[in-house]
């Protein structure tokens, strides 16, 4: 009994972990992409861009994850885990491209100046020059973006994907132990998001710039 | 063949209603060492930057080499790598080391080799007396250092003219000097440049020309003895007294 509830949950364990690191990327992606064309990309991408975030991060993200999952799964024939995720990585898209162009942001006009200053393309300079140092300074906000988004995964459960917290509450259902399956459903949660936050920190530690001691 | 290696004609800029310079004529010939002085807010930094594009300046024409920059479709990018820039925050790229600052450009812009490119980044890092410092990055440097990196860093490019904005003046006064020194080395390797500084000393012993900016307009220029000893405007005579207040005789 106690062996068939590991592997239950295991596999819902599975199913959240591939969720994320699905909708994490895509999120990147396109959250770096448009923080660029905010930043980079005239008037009128940047207006469309802000237009955007605002409207994406001014919505529940499971409204948002409805309405996603029904383009999608309207337009092409994909399974519900793929629809939930690119959704999911689609509404995080608006929330790391606030993160990533506050990074940009805060690196300061002075260091793409010098850059062109010394023969740089703009497209270069924001490669070689601006990019490395936003990245950095991205870490601990985007630690806090994965953290939403490995927790927000629960949420396409809604969209029927057997991920912790579904198997969770059959888990309920069927033993009617509801304070063991979700108690452990929230415990996965928590290794999940304690071990990717303390894995990033150690990534901006060793990222870090020296410093004049 | 005795063409200015910089050339600018009618040159104006304005932001807005605020006239930033006015109508400003201004050559550099081979090995000439310009310095160009004035009060703050002159328009003598906005014009060091028209002049390598960073800036687009409203009318007036520039030419490097005889070959007109400002002309519709010329590529921006390709003549700043023949005009160096020290700028007066240092503005060293933070994520990489002194020795990865000056080979950047060898690298990116002019896609040298790696190897190639450290070699002629260390030696150029040797030139401003920094090649103990190459693996440092500039969180760990001083600010005089810094600017020194700077400094190679635009001279790796092997620039035809090097503009100095104000290379001193965020420098604590103690640092000034090996900056200075860096500059003079450079004076005598008969580098051109073109120099916005407050170092009054520095420009009577270097420099073989000297503009005076007000207002966005040039209102005198001469060989230093000439201005510095017999201005011809009031207003140089007002100014010259003024910052030799400020700054001391230290070098009379």
């Amino acid at each position: 009994m106690l062996q068939n509830f590991i592997i239950y949950i295991g596999s819902g364990t599975a199913v959240t972990v591939s969720v994320t690191l699905a909708a994490l990327p895509m999120g990147i992606v396109l959250g770096l992409s448009f923080a660029l064309l905010h930043i980079y990309g005239g008037k009128w991408l940047s207006r469309l861009m802000t237009v955007y975030s605002t409207l994406m991060r001014g919505v529940p993200p499971i409204v948002l994850l409805f309405i996603l999952y029904f383009i999608i799964a309207g337009s092409i024939n994909i399974s519900p885990f793929w629809a939930g995720s690119i959704a999911l990585g689609w509404v995080s898209s608006a929330y790391q491209m606030e993160i990533f162009r506050g990074a940009l942001l805060s690196v300061g006009g002075g260091q793409m100046l010098a850059a062109r200053a010394i023969g740089m393309s703009r497209w270069t300079a924001v490669r070689y020059v601006v990019l490395p140092q936003a990245l950095r300074l991205a870490i601990p906000p985007w630690s806090n973006e994965v953290s939403i988004v490995l927790k927000d995964s629960s949420l396409v459960y809604a969209l029927g994907v057997p991920e912790i917290l579904r198997r969770a509450q059959q888990l309920s259902a069927t033993t009617q132990q509801p304070f063991l399956a979700y108690g452990t459903a929230a415990l996965i949660y928590f290794i999940l998001v304690f071990t990717t936050n303390r894995l990033l920190d150690h990534l901006e530690q060793r990222t870090r710039l020296p410093a004049q001691l | 063949m005795d063409q200015p290696i910089l050339k600018a004609t009618g040159l104006s800029k304005k932001y807005g209603d605020n006239v930033v310079f006015h109508n400003i004529d201004i050559a550099v010939e081979q090995g000439d060492i310009i310095v160009i002085i004035g009060p703050s807010g002159t328009g003598k930094s906005t014009l060091l930057r028209c002049l390598n594009l960073l800036t687009k300046a409203d009318s007036g024409k520039i030419w490097l080499d005889g070959t007109e920059i400002t002309a519709p479709g010329h590529s921006e990018d390709e003549v700043r790598q023949h005009i160096g820039m020290v700028f007066q925050n240092f503005l060293l790229f933070n994520h990489l080391t002194a020795l990865g600052n000056v080979m950047l450009g060898l690298t990116k812009v002019r896609h040298l080799p790696r190897e190639q490119a450290r070699e002629k980044a260390l030696s150029e890092l040797n030139r401003v007396g920094l090649a103990d410092r190459a693996g440092h990055y500039p969180g760990q440097l001083s600010g005089g250092q810094q600017q020194r990196v700077a400094i190679a860093r635009a001279l790796a490019m092997d620039p035809r003219v090097m503009l100095f904005d104000e290379p001193t003046s965020a420098l604590d006064p103690e640092l000034i000097g090996e900056v200075l020194e860096v500059m003079r080395q450079l004076a005598m390797q008969k580098m051109t440049m073109l120099v916005v500084t407050h170092e009054m000393g520095f420009a009577r012993e270097v420099a073989n020309r000297i503009i005076f900016m007000e207002k966005g307009s040039i209102v005198e220029e001469g060989a230093p003895n000439e201005l510095f000893l017999r201005p011809k405007f009031e207003r140089t005579r007002e100014f010259l007294w003024k910052i030799t207040e400020l700054y001391g005789h230290k070098k009379e």
